[in-house]
C-alpha cells in the first residue's frame, strides 16, 4: 500500500468527525488526538521493529518487550490504586505471563526465538494481560467494597483473610476471564480475528493464518487464567493486616 | 475505677477487661479512655446515642479492630496473645445487619464449621435453630427469604456454632417490629442461661436496657459516661446521662 493510498483511508476518520459535529457529540478533539497518536505511535513502532528485525539482536528484543511491560503496567495500575504496591504486582503478573508463554513457545520449538515471532506475540500476550488486569482490578475493588459485610462476617466467625475474601476474589477472577472465553466461542463465526485477517490480506495461506491464529487464541487462554489468578492472589493479602483485620481505607 | 470494678462485683470474674482504651480513625478519636470490665456469665447492655462508639467497642472485643492505646484482656489473657481466629471463636459476634451468605439456613449455620474444615451435623443445626426459637423445618429454607427477625435469630444461632464463651450482639433488635423485638429479648435471656455465655449487647431502646440484663454501660461521644445496674437509667447520676435519657423518652 502506498502512502497516497494510505492517506485516502483518512476518509474513515472524516466520517466520525462529521457525524460528531452534526449531532453535537463533542468528540471531534478526542477523535483527532486518537488519530494523530495512532499514526505517530504505529509509524514509530514500524520503524523501530524494522531496526530490531534487521539488527537480529536479542538485546533489542528484550528491550522492546520490557518497554511493552512498563507501558502496560503504567496503564493498568491506576485501576487498582487502592491496593498497596499494585505497580509491582501488575508488573510481576505481566512478566510471569510473558516468561511462561514464551518459555513454552520457544522451549517446545513451536515458534523460533527470533524478533519476528517474539515481539508480535509478546505484544498480543502483554496487551491482553493488561486488559485482563484492568478488568480484574476494576471488578475486584468494587466486589471488595460491596461485600464488606460478608467479609466482616467471615472474619468475625473465625475465618482467615483468604476465606473472607474467597467469594469476591473468585468472582472477580471469573468475571475477568469470561470475555476471553466467550469471544473464543464465536471466533470465525461472527468475526475473523485481526491477526488472521491481516495475514490473509498480506497474501498468506489462509490455513497457515488459521494455524497461527489458533496458537494465539490458546495462548490468550493461558494469559487470561494466569494474569487474573496471579494478580488476585498477590493483591488480596494487602487488604488485611497481621491481626487478620480488614485494612480500612 | 468505679467502672473497672463494676463488672467484678457481680460474680467476681471478668470476661473482658478494658484499661484506658483509645481507638482512632485518621487521628479522630472514636473511643477515648474506656476503662471497665464485663462480668463473666452476665448480660451487659450498651446504650447511647448513634456515634457513641458502641459498635466499635464490640469490634475491639471480637478482634475485628485493635485499640491504638490501652490494654484489653479476654478471660484473663491479653487480647494480643490470642490467635485472631481463636479470639473470634471465643468472643463470637452477631453483626447488626445479620448478613446471610447465599444459600439455605443450613448453609449459613454450617459456615463457622466450614471455616474450621468441619461439617455441622444436621441434628445439631436443628437443635441450634430450636434454641433460638425457630424449628428444624427452617434448615432447607433459603436464608434471603426469611424475615428480618428470623435472619437475626439465624445469625445468633450461627455465632453459637463456635460455642463462644462471650457473645456480642450488635443492635440485633434495631430494625425489627415489636413482636420480633420481644422474641429477641427472650432469646437473649434464654441463651444466657442455657449456654452459660457472657452476653454484651447493644440497644437504642432504654426500656429494653432497663428490662434485660445485669448491668448497663452508657456510652456517649466515644466515652463510657456511667456504668451500673438499671437504676443508672431510672435515676441518672450525671447530667449527661439525664439529658440522654430525657432525649430518648421524648
Amino acid at each position: 500500500m502506498s502512502f497516497f493510498t494510505l492517506s485516502l483511508t483518512l476518509i474513515f476518520v472524516l466520517i466520525p468527525l462529521l457525524l460528531s459535529k452534526t449531532f453535537g457529540l463533542g468528540l471531534e478533539r478526542d477523535t483527532l488526538i486518537a488519530t494523530v497518536r495512532s499514526i505517530i505511535q504505529l509509524l514509530a513502532v514500524g520503524y523501530v521493529l524494522k531496526f530490531v528485525f534487521d539488527s537480529e539482536s536479542l538485546l533489542y528484543v528484550f528491550l522492546m518487550v520490557a518497554l511493552m511491560i512498563v507501558a502496560a503496567t503504567h496503564n493498568a495500575r491506576n485501576k487498582g490504586a487502592s491496593i498497596k504496591g499494585i505497580t509491582w504486582k501488575v508488573a510481576l503478573a505481566l512478566v510471569t505471563v510473558e516468561v511462561l508463554t514464551q518459555g513454552i513457545l520457544i522451549g517446545f520449538g513451536i515458534t523460533p526465538a527470533t524478533a519476528q515471532y517474539i515481539i508480535p506475540i509478546s505484544g498480543m500476550v502483554i496487551g491482553n494481560s493488561m486488559v485482563l488486569s484492568i478488568l480484574f482490578l476494576n471488578r475486584f475493588t468494587s466486589e471488595v467494597e460491596s461485600r464488606k459485610p460478608e467479609t466482616d462476617l467471615i472474619l468475625s466467625l473465625g475465618g482467615t483473610p483468604k476465606q473472607a475474601i474467597d467469594r469476591p476474589l473468585l468472582s472477580s477472577i471469573k468475571a475477568s476471564m469470561i470475555p476471553t472465553i466467550e469471544s473464543q466461542k464465536t471466533v470465525g463465526l461472527v468475526q475473523l480475528p485481526g491477526m488472521m485477517s491481516g495475514q490473509i490480506i498480506a497474501g498468506a495461506d489462509p490455513v497457515q493464518a488459521v494455524q497461527f491464529q489458533l496458537l494465539i487464541l490458546f495462548l490468550l487462554l493461558t494469559t487470561a487464567a494466569v494474569t487474573s489468578i496471579l494478580l488476585g492472589f498477590l493483591s488480596y493479602p494487602t487488604l488485611f493486616n497481621e491481626r487478620m483485620q480488614r485494612i480500612r481505607n | 475505677m468505679l467502672f473497672l470494678f463494676w463488672g467484678k462485683e457481680l460474680n467476681g470474674v471478668s470476661a473482658i477487661q478494658l484499661e484506658d482504651i483509645l481507638y482512632k480513625v485518621d487521628e479522630t478519636p472514636i473511643l477515648t479512655g474506656i476503662t471497665g470490665s464485663f462480668a463473666e456469665g452476665a448480660i451487659t447492655t450498651l446504650v447511647g446515642p448513634s456515634g457513641a462508639g458502641k459498635t466499635t467497642l464490640l469490634k475491639l472485643c471480637n478482634g475485628l479492630l485493635s485499640p491504638d492505646e490501652g490494654r484489653m484482656t479476654v478471660l484473663g489473657k491479653a487480647i494480643g496473645d490470642y490467635e485472631p481466629t481463636d479470639l473470634r471463636r471465643t468472643v463470637g459476634m452477631a453483626l447488626q445487619q445479620a448478613p446471610m451468605i447465599p444459600g439455605t439456613v443450613y448453609d449459613n449455620l454450617n459456615l463457622p464449621a466450614v471455616l474450621k474444615g468441619e461439617t455441622l451435623r444436621e441434628e445439631e443445626a436443628g437443635r441450634l435453630l430450636q434454641d433460638v426459637g425457630l424449628g428444624p423445618e427452617y434448615l432447607k429454607r433459603e436464608a434471603d427469604e426469611l424475615s428480618g427477625g428470623q435472619q437475626q435469630k439465624v445469625s445468633v444461632a450461627r455465632t453459637l456454632v463456635n460455642r463462644p464463651r462471650i457473645l456480642l450482639l450488635d443492635e440485633i433488635t434495631s430494625s425489627l417490629d415489636r413482636t420480633s423485638v420481644k422474641e429477641v429479648e427472650e432469646l437473649i435471656q434464654s441463651i444466657n442461661k442455657k449456654y452459660k455465655v457472657t452476653i454484651i449487647w447493644i440497644t437504642h431502646n432504654l426500656e429494653q436496657a432497663i428490662g434485660i440484663g445485669d448491668s448497663i454501660w452508657v456510652m456517649m461521644d466515644g466515652e463510657l459516661v456511667d456504668a451500673g445496674d438499671r437504676t443508672i437509667l431510672q435515676s441518672p447520676r450525671t447530667e449527661r446521662v439525664r439529658q440522654f435519657v430525657e432525649g430518648e423518652r421524648v
